[in-house]
């Protein structure tokens, strides 16, 4: 795992597809992906959200959860390549794929998708909300997932 | 090849003192029994489960059983495909048939829950989800609250209609004597019952159950040996979406389920029109809807309109869960897919008691996770093929 906080990351593949988390192989087309994009700084909006009262050992009780979508615009801000980066991050083609009017496939229209807890129930869909960093999502002693396997940190949503 | 389903059991879904070896075999005993074939001429023993392991600290089921029910040397193997593991295991037991490799296959799914509390058991059921989403305390209950509110909300759906598919399998629980809650209830009920994930209640979630079912399947030459009535498979499939939800592009559309339905469709050359009676994955209220629309069976953003207008209700033209489904039957994860395909042989076969329906073509859609992988089973009386 890595040391570091966790990033709110997404990829994106040679095709102009952004998944997030990333995935080895694009889940749209297969490719490698090539490129990160950080998230963390960037503002969403609220697909749904639900208010959960019956939670499993180690979360916050009662859990709001959002589903949140990122605007990339024409295309996100690469700020690294891949380990596997032999692809061509500056190929400026990419741009007009992933720049959505009318792209079939919603993954190419420069949004990407993020899950996670919300900082209030005061929310509603298409609210705006931006990234806000938490040291420790839920107690990783308690549930039943192998504390070393995963990240235990990450980002909550607050609403703008 | 035909393959046929000559026996199917399951044993009385609920909380019981039995833990998962015995729950099997219990079952398994049982259809071997109904179906008057010899352990001794079982080639292939699937045993479908999702967690013995984790709730139970029994792993290697699959062989305890065979040892239990006098099956060796006969070939055991275990399959888990989470929630849909009993659609998994209709699935590999029609492969080991059509291929010839085996003559005679029992398939028995269960699994062994109530010993934990609600929360654990939800936490092991959890233990399916990404990383990213199990650092969040991501349940699979709030996948449902999520899909359900945006579907209330693009579709302008009354919060009633999702109790109505409460109401109506608790309605067709109480004729089936295998059910977990034999008990009416109301819309004004299942309204007031409490919050578990916004804007969903109680009485929208299946509970958690101990349970086993068990079928027996071979070729139609066999078939015949054995059995003056029996179900052909018309038709099985499977199909998975992406592991992570929020990836979807839409939440209240399931992807696997379409794909499913549409390969299962093909194979059968039947389509959702000529479909009788349907068991579908009702762990959730909002589910019985996504599949009702990825199936063809109502269009989408209409399947709570499908229900209010009482379609699905067992005296309606295509109805949903004569067994009380997953809500009011029970939901012990490896039997729930063998257990839809039971009743779909017992409303065939017109053993349905005060339950049976006029059916001739029957389909079972098992969901593992909330929608990660779905198989389809299409079934019809024997003969036929």
């Amino acid at each position: 795992m890595t040391n570091g906080p966790a990033r709110l990351k997404a990829a994106r593949c040679p095709d102009g597809h952004y998944h997030h988390p990333p995935h080895p192989r694009c889940p749209d087309c297969g490719a490698k992906p090539t490129e990160r994009i950080d998230l963390s700084d960037r503002e969403a909006v609220i697909v749904t959200w639900t208010t959960v009262t019956a939670t499993p050992p180690g979360v916050r009780k009662p859990n709001h959860l959002a589903i949140v979508e990122f605007d990339l615009g024409d295309r996100g801000d690469a700020d690294g390549t891949d380990d596997e980066g032999d692809g061509d991050p500056g190929n400026g083609d990419d741009a007009d794929g992933a720049n959505g009017g009318g792209a079939e496939d919603d993954s190419e229209n420069g949004t990407v998708r993020a899950i996670g807890g919300l900082t209030t129930d005061d929310a509603a869909i298409g609210d705006r909300v931006r990234p806000v960093y938490v040291e420790r999502l839920r107690e990783p002693e308690a549930g039943i997932r192998e504390p070393d396997s995963q990240e235990w940190d990450g980002y909550r949503f607050e609403p703008i | 090849m035909t393959v046929c389903i000559i026996g199917a059991s399951m044993t009385d879904f609920g909380r019981r003192d039995a833990w998962i070896r015995e729950l099997l075999a219990e079952a398994g005993s049982d259809c071997l029994d109904r179906a008057g074939v010899s352990p001794k001429a079982v080639d292939h023993l699937l045993v479908s489960n999702m967690a013995s392991g984790e709730f139970e600290g029994q792993t290697g089921i699959m062989n305890a059983l065979a040892h239990d029910l006098g099956v060796p040397p006969a070939y055991a193997q275990r399959i888990d495909q989470t929630s849909a593991s009993g659609g998994a295991g209709v699935y590999a037991a029609w492969q080991s048939i059509a291929s010839g490799a085996s003559e005679m296959t029992l398939l028995v799914g269960g699994e062994k829950m109530t010993h934990r509390n609600t929360s654990a058991a939800t936490d092991v059921i959890a233990s399916i989800t990404h990383p990213v989403e199990y650092k969040h305390g991501l349940t699979l209950p709030s996948f449902a609250g999520l899909a359900a509110r945006l579907y209330l909300d693009t579709y302008d759906a009354p919060r009633e209609s999702l109790a109505r598919v409460a109401v109506k399998n608790h309605a067709n629980g109480i004729d089936n004597p295998h059910a977990q809650f034999r008990k009416e209830i109301t819309v004004e009920e299942a309204m007031e019952s409490p919050v578990v994930a916004d804007p969903l209640r109680l009485y929208d979630f299946c509970p958690i159950t101990d349970g086993s079912a068990a079928l027996l399947f071979c070729s139609e030459d066999v078939a015949r040996e054995y059995a003056d009535e029996y179900v052909d498979i018309a038709g099985v499939a499977g199909a998975t979406d992406t592991h992570v939800v929020h990836e979807r592009t839409d939440p209240t559309t399931m992807a696997a389920v379409a794909e499913g339905g549409a390969r299962a469709y093909e194979r059968s050359g039947y389509g959702p029109e000529d479909v009788d009676v349907a068991e579908l994955h009702d762990m959730f209220t909002i589910l019985e809807f996504l599949q009702l629309e990825g199936l063809g069976f109502a269009e989408t953003g209409r399947a709570w309109e499908t229900t209010e207008n009482g379609r699905t209700e067992r005296d309606g033209a295509l109805p949903v869960n004569t067994s009380g489904g997953l809500k009011s039957k029970g939901h012990p994860l490896g039997a729930s897919g063998v257990a839809q395909v039971y009743e779909l042989v017992e409303q065939l076969l017109g053993k349905a008691g005060a339950r049976q329906v006029d059916a001739e073509v029957g389909l079972a859609c098992n969901v593992g996770g909330f929608g990660n992988c779905v198989t389809m089973t299409i079934v019809e009386p024997g003969g036929r093929r």
